[in-house]
């Protein structure tokens, strides 16, 4: 797309975009949001990117390796925090009683293991967003359309 | 507030029935985007912010965006 408008307001936009999905995702103990709608934000303004500035570009910022590995990361992550509770004599993803540091309630830094694994799911989904769209529209366009 | 939740339910009925009668995919998908809208709406006056903002961000944007993604590899018009 060479459109000048509009390739300027993405450049402005993607960053309010990323930063409000940042936001959701770290308040998502104390208010409405979580990992997923706050991953699902920024997957959506990676997928802005793409359609913007075409596949190539999109593909040198995120190449697709970097992407299956921070997938399959965000999982690993969640599971090794689930880990963590089960050797500390807990259930699996057991929360106060293996002693993660409580902080003060109605700030960030509270609920011990939850925003760590808002985190995780937040990178995982917006991982998966954008290589999900990338397998969709790359390749050639079959004649029949 | 009851009167606004009737408004919406009979714009959503409406969307709903356009778009199992259109023959336009594209429109169809566009459809089906202000229906995701209109509901996230109406989650948010039903108190349930948590289900407007994932409905906001995933079924008017991402849903939208892989149905015309797909429609663009395949063909526009249903037979």
């Amino acid at each position: 797309m060479e459109d000048k408008i509009v390739k300027t307001i993405t450049r402005i936009i993607i960053p309010f975009i990323q930063l409000y999905g940042i936001f959701i995702i770290l308040h998502g103990h104390v208010s409405p949001g979580g990992g997923f709608s706050g991953g699902a934000l920024i997957g959506t303004s990676l997928i802005l990117l793409t359609l913007v500035f075409g596949i190539d570009k999109a593909k040198r910022k995120i190449p697709h390796n970097v992407s299956e590995i921070i997938e399959s990361g965000g999982m690993m992550v969640f599971v090794a925090i689930g880990i963590v509770g089960l050797a500390l004599g807990g259930n699996f993803l057991a929360n106060i009683e293996t002693g993660f540091p409580l902080g003060e309630p109605g700030t960030i830094l509270s609920a011990g293991m939850i925003p760590l694994l808002m985190i995780a799911i937040g990178i995982k989904v917006a991982s998966t967003m954008n290589s999900l769209f990338h397998l969709l529209i790359e390749g050639e366009i079959h004649e029949d359309n | 507030m009851g009167i606004v939740n009737v408004i919406i339910i009979v714009f959503l009925i409406v969307c709903a029935i356009a778009v199992a009668r259109t023959r336009d995919l594209l429109s169809a998908v566009i459809i089906f985007s202000a229906y995701s809208l209109m509901m996230s709406v109406l989650w948010l006056l039903l108190k349930s912010p948590d289900v407007a903002l994932t409905e906001a961000a995933v079924g008017a944007g991402i849903t939208t965006i892989l149905f015309v993604a797909v429609i663009s590899r395949t063909r526009r018009y249903e037979k």
